[in-house]
Order: structure tokens, then C-alpha cells, then sequence
């Protein structure tokens, strides 16, 4: 039985402490088959396909906030990486790195949350780790994930976007800068209020139905540090083509274009975690779009704009007077501006 | 030419220059408050953010400004406690919640963010806050704006700075028109604004009557804001200062008065700073007054980038060369 | 300095106001102005409210930007 409030060292020591929290916390919230054998290392079953695998970290601050936390950003983060590729996600890893003095209720708040993500996504947690360090070595919790999944021959290609042609059309699966919006507006320092939620969410069942729709998608990322602006970048960056975007039909809640008024950001640079830009060929514009709408992460899908031939590598932004501009991929952290 | 960083970011990202016949030239000049921001301030800033029990607290965009050898940013990384406010007041709730440290405010900004910096002394002398102090580099426009014509930059027409002459009124610009003939229009920032602005400035020269005119109807009124206007005037005399790119320009600059002495970090750090010679090859300060634009020079993107700037005109995003590196066509 | 931006006033209390841009409420200082009320719009700086919007001229303003861009439509020269 946990009878502290508080994450202790001796939590994360390889003892009888840790072995009690791994039980009652991890073991009991993330439950599965694999993770009750209780081996050192996950044996896992994949059928015989290629395999997909990513690790990411985690280490947002505020650890909760409105629409989501870090947990619940951990597993959505990782599946989406596996998603975008096109691939089936199927397991991850969850290794937790805890400053002495993190309330236990806490730890449970946002492994409840993993259990709950990971259940939606239908991915297991299957191995994990847990280290406990001094108070202040670490801010509160910092979780790194790692997650596999199979992906089919023909959406290997996805991923580079090596099949991309010019005239294909760019869909961004709904409105732009949620996250970043709502974790800012949280952080201290802010002082506003903010009814904007981040869009943290799995997306690979909408993903999987797109593929099962027989689209032809030519490249997919989802937009999360940088926002859509910099994986428009990075789907055109040293190639070829490149990108003409309609900056009227980018979707923008009006309150995070408010909070993005007030402070002088471009909701185009900031972070989501529940989007993805997905292009797609000519003919299965109006499709993938109807395939969308029809989730409830997708409903407001929108078509914002073509690959091309002209200003290889780079995107250009149609604006709203008519004129024309580059967009250029994010080099550091917007800062907010007085003038 | 416009003289307000609002206006640069916003020409660049309505293209309003693609709009414009090629017989009209548009001039960004020393708008941005924080790419005037001298070096030795930013030296100073660090200094001070160095000794024990300091807190810095700055507006965003000026932590990544450089110094003679650093940056906010960079210090913060070294463990410097630097705290990114939307306000100045926020530095006083800061103050009030860590009694036992220094809080100092980097108070740059033109008689836009003056007003605000006068009320935030006023405020902590009146509740007798012993832990708070501003580090004053305000700037005032006029001085600047009739520099530029001195040092013999061609302009034919201001357009003047929306939110300053909120503040202050228009009659400050007379001066300008009655010395140098030229016309002065207060211009909003949206497109359209910007474009009607131009377009009131060409019938002017082309009357050859140049005068004041506000094309911001809807928020700048002639005399402006006098309350505003007062509490400048209480708690700051007007001082010589240095910007960044034109050296010491005579009564430019915004010193904190005797009586809110005791809030002047000047003051309560005084620091024998050492002037250094600005980066080899940076032309911020030719860029600052117009003179030249950032394709003119050598670093532009490519030893100065917005990721890691040499010249604070890189810096802020409304900063001539960063709004040219973005937005460039 | 500018970036200035008009925000709704919502609800005054003593020296501060509710403010709101597009959803986005925040609570800023009225101290550099005379009256605010309810309805009123104001630009918001840095955290202060430093100037009234004045309807009037906002509906001008607009009135001539709507004039001026039917005119575009039109291909009219702009007089």
C-alpha cells in the first residue's frame, strides 16, 4: 500500500517502495496481458508486417491543463506518430522520471489519463520505467514514450512524400493552434481567460479510415511544435514542389485568433496535438474530406491548398488582401511582441 | 517611411509594397523599440540579472536581443531568473510574491508603453514597495523622426505611428511639416489603413501643402490622451539617450523623475558599463534609418538569422530584417 | 509601439475592466481613461486600455474601406 502523498526517492530506488508503486499505479491503470507478466522486457506478438517505431518525451508545462495533460499528451503524441505514417499503432512504452515530492494523487491523475488515451487508441502499455530523482533536478514529471505499430507496403510512402505531384490538394483536418493556446493561456504569467481546449487526441482510427476509404494520400504529418506552417515546410523542404496555401481557409477558432491578436502571434505557427495536414490527390479532395467530417476529430476538415510547381521548396501564403508571401518555418519560439 | 514597428510587421504581411506603383518607396525606419534598444542597456540588464536575488522581468521579444556578448536568453540558460511579462504590472505582482528579491522591469518600449511604465511607479511608490525597480530605455519619436531627415535620408512623407499618437496627440509632428515641408500621416494598421495612409500622403505632396493629418480617425484624437500624457509627465523628464544605430540623439529618451527615484534601477545598481564596437559587418544601424535595407547586407540570412540574430533588427519580428527574412518575396 | 488591439468592454470594476478579444477575456488597467463602460471599445496595450475606440469614426472607416473595395470590383478609378 502507497501511505505516502508524495513521490519519495525510495519510490524510484528498485525496491520494495518502487515495486508497490508499480503495482498499484501503473500495473492497475494500464492492465493488460503483456504488462502483468511482469518481465523485465515486453515479449510482443506483431503480425508479419514492416514495423514502425518512435520515441518521443514529454515534458509540458503546465502538467495539466484545459482538454488534456501530460499523460493523455504522451500517449496521443506517440500513436499520432505512428498514425501519420499511416501505420497501425499497437504498443508503447512509458518511462517516468518523477521530482521527489510529486503528490501521488497527481502520478495517478495522469496515469489514469494514459489508460483512458490508450484505451480509445486501442494501443497497450506495455513496459515502462520509473526514476525518482531530487527536487528540483527535474519539473515535476517528465514521461518519454516509445511505440511500434505495422504498417502496409502501400503507405510506406506517406511518410516522405515521395509520391507528391503538383496539383495534389493540402487538407488540414480541423481548426489550427488549440494546444498551443490552451497551454499558454494556462502557464502563469498570462492572466486571461480562455474557453480554448487543446485538441490533445489519438487520431489514428480517423486516419485508418481515410486509408480503409481507398484515398490516396501523398504525404501526412501531424501539426504539433511549429504548427501547420512548419509541417507545410517540411513537406516541401529540398524538394521539387512546392506549396500554395489560402490563408482565408485555414480554420482559426476567433478566441485563439484573439489571444494570438493580443499577443502577436500567427496561428499558423502554433502547436497543436490533435491535427494532421494531409494531402492527398486531386480526385479524393472531396472524399477525404467527407471521410473526415464524418469523426468527431475531423468535422471541420478543410482544404486549404495545392502542391505546385512554382517556388520549389518553399510555401507561399495567399493572404487575405490578395498578396502574396512566404511562409516560412518557425525558428524558435514565437515570443510575444508590444508593437 | 514609417516609424512604427506595428506598421512594418504589418506592410510585410498584407504585401502592401507589392500593392504599390514602383513610383512610391516605402522606408521602414527605427519603429521597432526593440531593436533601438542600445547594447550596453541589454550589457546592463545582464549585469544586473547576474547579482543575487534579482529578477529580471522584460517584455517577450527582448530576450533574445544581443548584448555585447550575450542575451536574456542566453543568461536564462545560465540560470539567470528571467521572467517574460505581458505587462508591467505583472512585474509588481511578482515583487509583492518574492519580497525577499529585486525585481527589475526593462521598460523599453515609445510613449505607447510609457503611460503604462509611469502608472506601474506610481502604483508601487503609493503602496511602498521597496523590491521593485524599472531599468528605463522609453524613447520618444519626434527627436528621431527629424534625425533621420538631418542625416540627410530622402523621405517625402512620415507615415506616423498609430498608437503613439493615441497617446501624445498630433501636435508633436508640427515641427516636422513647419522645418522640413513634409507630410505627416497618423495611419491605423490594417491594410486598408495603410494603403489610404499612402494614398493621403501622395495628394499631399502633390499639393505641395504639406500638414498633419489623421487617417486614424477612429482612436487618435488631436490632443490625445491627456491623462496619459500626464502621468508621463510626472514620473519621467525628458533625456538624452542612445539608439541602437544612432548614438545619443538629444532629449529622445524617457528618465525616471527625483521623486520616484528610489524605483530607478539606474539608481539602485549603479554599474560603470564599457561601451563596445558593434559587430563586424552588421549594418542595423544603416538599416534602422532606412539608409539601407537587409538584403544590403552581408550576414542577412546567413550569419544573422532569425534563430540566431547578431543585430537586433533580426530579433524582434517586427525588427526590419526579421519581417523581410519572413516575409520576403 | 503598437501592437495595440480593440477589446470589448465587458465589466468595469474600480480601476480595471473585463476586456474581450474574440473570446479571449483578460482583465486590464483603465487607468488612462476617463469613463469606461460596458459596450465601450478600447485599444489594449501591454495591459492597459489606452484609448477609446470611437464608434463613429470606426463606422466611417469602414463605410469608405467597403466603398473602396467595391470599387476594385467595379475596376473604377480610386478618386
Amino acid at each position: 500500500m502507497i501511505r505516502t502523498d508524495k513521490i519519495l526517492l525510495k519510490h524510484g530506488s528498485g525496491g520494495k517502495s518502487m515495486a508497490t508503486l508499480v503495482h498499484e499505479i501503473f500495473m492497475r491503470y494500464f492492465d493488460n496481458s503483456i504488462l502483468s507478466e511482469k518481465t523485465d522486457a515486453a515479449r510482443i506478438d506483431v503480425p508479419n508486417q514492416k514495423l514502425v517505431f518512435t520515441t518521443d518525451a514529454f515534458v509540458v508545462d503546465p502538467i495539466f491543463f484545459p482538454g488534456g495533460d501530460i499523460g493523455k499528451l504522451a500517449v496521443c503524441g506517440t500513436v499520432n506518430d505512428l498514425a501519420v505514417t499511416g501505420a497501425k499503432p499497437l504498443f508503447l512504452s512509458a518511462s517516468f522520471i518523477i521530482e521527489e515530492g510529486f503528490p501521488v494523487t497527481d502520478l495517478i491523475r495522469v496515469v489514469k489519463s494514459m489508460a483512458k488515451a490508450s484505451a480509445e487508441a486501442g494501443v497497450k502499455i506495455v513496459a515502462g520505467d520509473t526514476k525518482v530523482v531530487h527536487k528540483g533536478k527535474c519539473d515535476k514529471i517528465f514521461i518519454s514514450t516509445s511505440g511500434i505499430g505495422t504498417i502496409g507496403l502501400k503507405q510506406i510512402p506517406i511518410a516522405t512524400g515521395k509520391r507528391m505531384k503538383p496539383g495534389d490538394h493540402i487538407i488540414v483536418t480541423g481548426y489550427v493552434g488549440d494546444h498551443g493556446t490552451a497551454v499558454m493561456a494556462a502557464r502563469e504569467g498570462f492572466n486571461m481567460q480562455i474557453r480554448v481546449r487543446s485538441d490533445c487526441a489519438p487520431l489514428n482510427h480517423m486516419i485508418q479510415r481515410l486509408l480503409k476509404a481507398g484515398i490516396d494520400i501523398t504525404f501526412m504529418r501531424d501539426a504539433t511544435r511549429g504548427g501547420v506552417a512548419t509541417v507545410l515546410g517540411e513537406a516541401v523542404e529540398g524538394k521539387s514542389l512546392g506549396i500554395s496555401v489560402n490563408e482565408q481557409k485555414v480554420p482559426c477558432r476567433s478566441a485563439v485568433r484573439g489571444f494570438c491578436e493580443l499577443l502577436g502571434f500567427d496561428p499558423l505557427y502554433i502547436a497543436n496535438e490533435g491535427k494532421a495536414v494531409i494531402i492527398v490527390r486531386p480526385g479524393d479532395a472531396l472524399k477525404a474530406l467527407h471521410v473526415l467530417r464524418k469523426d468527431q476529430y475531423g468535422r471541420l476538415a478543410a482544404d486549404i491548398g495545392t502542391i505546385t510547381r512554382n517556388n520549389p521548396g518553399r510555401v507561399i501564403l495567399q493572404t487575405q488582401t490578395g498578396s502574396q508571401r512566404y511562409l516560412d518555418m518557425l525558428s524558435g519560439d514565437q515570443l510575444p511582441r508590444i508593437c | 517611411m514609417e516609424v512604427c514597428g506595428g506598421h512594418t510587421m504589418a506592410i510585410h504581411q498584407f504585401g502592401i509594397r507589392q500593392m504599390l506603383p514602383p513610383t512610391i518607396k516605402l522606408l521602414s525606419g527605427p519603429g521597432c523599440p526593440v531593436c533601438v534598444t542600445s547594447r550596453i542597456y541589454i550589457d546592463k540588464a545582464i549585469r544586473i540579472g547576474q547579482m543575487k536575488d534579482v529578477i529580471i522581468t522584460t517584455y517577450g521579444d527582448l530576450i533574445r536581443v544581443p548584448g555585447s556578448s550575450s542575451s536574456l536568453e542566453r543568461e536564462r540558460g545560465n540560470g539567470m531568473d528571467v521572467r517574460m511579462v505581458y505587462s508591467a504590472m505583472d512585474a509588481v505582482v511578482i515583487a509583492r510574491e518574492n519580497p525577499t528579491r529585486q525585481v527589475v522591469f526593462l521598460g523599453i518600449g515609445f510613449e505607447t508603453t510609457a503611460p503604462a511604465s509611469a502608472i506601474t511607479i506610481i502604483e508601487a511608490k503609493k503602496s511602498g514597495l521597496v523590491n521593485f525597480s524599472l531599468l528605463s530605455a522609453h524613447k520618444v519619436m519626434p527627436p528621431v523622426m527629424q534625425q533621420l531627415i538631418h542625416e540627410g535620408i530622402r523621405i517625402n512623407g512620415y507615415i506616423a505611428p498609430g498608437h503613439v499618437s493615441a497617446i501624445t496627440g498630433t501636435r508633436m509632428y508640427q515641427p516636422i511639416v513647419e522645418n522640413f515641408h513634409i507630410p505627416v500621416v497618423v495611419s491605423g494598421f490594417e491594410a486598408a489603413d495603410i494603403l489610404h495612409s499612402i494614398l493621403l500622403l501622395v495628394r499631399q505632396v502633390e499639393s505641395g501643402t504639406p500638414r498633419v493629418e489623421v487617417q486614424y480617425k477612429r482612436v487618435v484624437k488631436s490632443e490625445g490622451n491627456t491623462i496619459a500624457q500626464e502621468r508621463m509627465r510626472q514620473v519621467f523628464s525628458p533625456a538624452d539617450e542612445p539608439w541602437r544605430g544612432f548614438g545619443v540623439i538629444p532629449e529622445s529618451g524617457l528618465r525616471i523623475r527625483k521623486a520616484f527615484s528610489t524605483f530607478d534601477a539606474d539608481l539602485r545598481f549603479p554599474l560603470k558599463m564599457k561601451e563596445s564596437p558593434e559587430p563586424k559587418g552588421c549594418i542595423c544601424g544603416n538599416i534602422l534609418k532606412g539608409l539601407q535595407a537587409p538584403a544590403d547586407c552581408r550576414l542577412f540570412a546567413k550569419k544573422c538569422t532569425p534563430d540566431d540574430p547578431v543585430g537586433a533588427c533580426m530579433v524582434s519580428s517586427e525588427g526590419a530584417c526579421a519581417a523581410a527574412y519572413k516575409y520576403a518575396t | 509601439m503598437c501592437l495595440g488591439v480593440p477589446a470589448k468592454v465587458i465589466s468595469v470594476d474600480g480601476n480595471m475592466a473585463g476586456v474581450e478579444i474574440g473570446g479571449v477575456t483578460y482583465q486590464a488597467r483603465i487607468d488612462l481613461l476617463d469613463e469606461v463602460l460596458p459596450g465601450d471599445y478600447v485599444i489594449l496595450h501591454a495591459g492597459f486600455a489606452i484609448e477609446k475606440v470611437d464608434e463613429a469614426e470606426a463606422a466611417e472607416t469602414i463605410r469608405l474601406f467597403k466603398e473602396v473595395l467595391s470599387m476594385e470590383d467595379q475596376e473604377k478609378d480610386i478618386d
